[in-house]
């Protein structure tokens, strides 16, 4: 059984302290909603836990291993979509995809890919450039890849934004799916959005 | 690793194939500085023939200069650069990736065609020869080293100019054995000693640039 912990852990930007003190720990199965106005440090959070921002005090812990200063399994079994796309414009919808999907899972099957695209219905796009795609249509692109992801720690950044009605319960869908099988997500988010989880926790980081 | 290597190259070829304007504009630069100088200066073919080798060296240092921002700036600002840094996979071979694209994409054109450009400046025979020698050891060094100035100054404002005072001090002793070889040609001595030091450039900066060029990755994503 896997589980996240995290002790003590502060954050400074800049000059301002963002959180001190902040503990918690996810377990198998479980939901984690991060809250707080812009600027609270959600998304720090969420990068802190990525393994991209050090911490100014504290410690993450994988399966009691920290995770801070590099963690081979860690890095395998997470997986970080922040707002930012991380999508090529010149390349089409299943060349970006297969190269994000052999980043995070070192393995990039032709079949895997299509089924991710059509499970964010954007099949009939496959092989055009994301550059021609809207905003919401990058977001689902970027979003597929939880389709491919083997990862148990999601780490979703403001998912539902610019998604529309349909496409935010396809999204709502596959986290109950992947809770369900035991994984675990941490997600900032303004909308309300009704994601059925054994244990839900809410976090709210106040300034 | 190899196969990852091999992945990273594809990709970032494929980018560059789709925006083939980029290597071209590098090309065209390195053509038009490298046909002031006659403008400028005294036309005289042995006038001429005692500047090339500098000139056309330092041509092709400030061309492959241009492109250093490119290397790593649109993965950047797309967030592409962010899952590279977190992904399970050795951000120091994702890197080296990096750089044999920047090299066969704004280097390799200037080796190839300073052949040309070594005859208008009226190098012929063994000297011409090894200039293009000293051209394709020298710059994969000039991209390598180049990319640790890229990850240093990524996301900082003005980083264009930045990263040439970082790293055009860096790249003297390039310069130096580079343009000193197809001298020592000229004069009919013997080059050994400076393709030597070359290849020892290139197989120092081998070693450290991906390491370095990663750790200044991180810093920059923070």
């Amino acid at each position: 059984m896997s589980q996240l912990t995290v002790n003590n852990l502060a954050c400074v930007r800049g000059d301002r302290l963002l959180f001190k003190n902040m503990s918690f720990a996810l377990s198998a199965g479980e939901l984690l909603y991060v809250r707080g106005e812009n600027g609270a440090g959600k998304s720090s959070l969420l990068r802190i836990l990525s393994g991209m921002l050090i911490p100014e005090q504290g410690s993450v812990l994988w399966d009691g291993r920290d995770v801070i200063n590099g963690n081979e399994q860690y890095r395998l079994d997470s997986l970080f979509i922040s707002h930012l796309n991380g999508l090529k414009d010149d390349l089409t919808l299943v060349e970006n995809l297969r190269f994000s999907s052999y980043l995070a899972t070192q393995s990039s099957q032709a079949s895997q890919i299509s089924d991710a695209l059509g499970a964010v219905k954007l099949e009939a796009y496959a092989h055009e450039r994301v550059g021609s795609l809207s905003q919401g249509q990058r977001r689902r692109i970027s979003l597929a890849r939880l389709w491919l992801s083997r990862a148990r720690l999601w780490l979703l950044d403001e998912p539902f934004s610019a998604l529309d009605v349909a496409s935010v319960d396809l999204l709502a869908k596959r986290l109950q799916q992947h809770l369900q099988d035991g994984g675990m997500a941490i997600l900032t988010t303004h909308q309300h959005v009704d994601i059925q989880a054994a244990v839900v926790h809410e976090l709210k980081i106040a300034r | 690793m190899i196969a990852f290597l091999i992945e990273v190259v594809r990709r970032d070829l494929l980018l560059a194939v789709r925006r083939p304007a980029d290597a071209g504009t590098v090309l065209i630069f390195f053509v038009v500085v490298a046909s002031l100088f006659p403008l400028a200066g005294n036309p005289d073919p042995v006038v001429l023939g005692n500047i090339a080798p500098g000139v056309l060296w330092v041509s092709a240092l400030l061309a492959c200069l241009l492109s250093l921002p490119r290397i790593f700036s649109g993965d950047y600002a797309d967030g592409s650069l962010e899952q590279m840094v977190i992904a399970p996979q050795p951000l120091s071979v994702l890197v080296l990736g990096k750089i044999v694209v920047h090299w066969l994409i704004s280097a390799l054109p200037l080796v190839l065609l300073a052949p040309v450009l070594g005859l208008q400046y009226g190098l012929q025979g063994e000297p011409l020869f090894v200039l293009v020698l000293s051209l394709l050891l020298g710059t994969p060094t000039l991209s390598l080293i180049g990319a640790i100035g890229a990850a240093l100054t990524l996301g900082s404002r003005g980083g264009g100019v930045l990263v040439s005072v970082l790293v055009l001090p860096l790249y003297i002793p390039v310069l130096i054995f580079g343009a000193g070889a197809v001298v020592a040609s000229q004069a009919g001595l013997e080059v050994q000693a400076y393709v030597m030091l070359l290849v020892a450039c290139f197989l120092l900066s081998l070693v450290v640039a991906p390491w370095a060029t990663s750790i200044a990755l991180r810093i920059a994503l923070e």
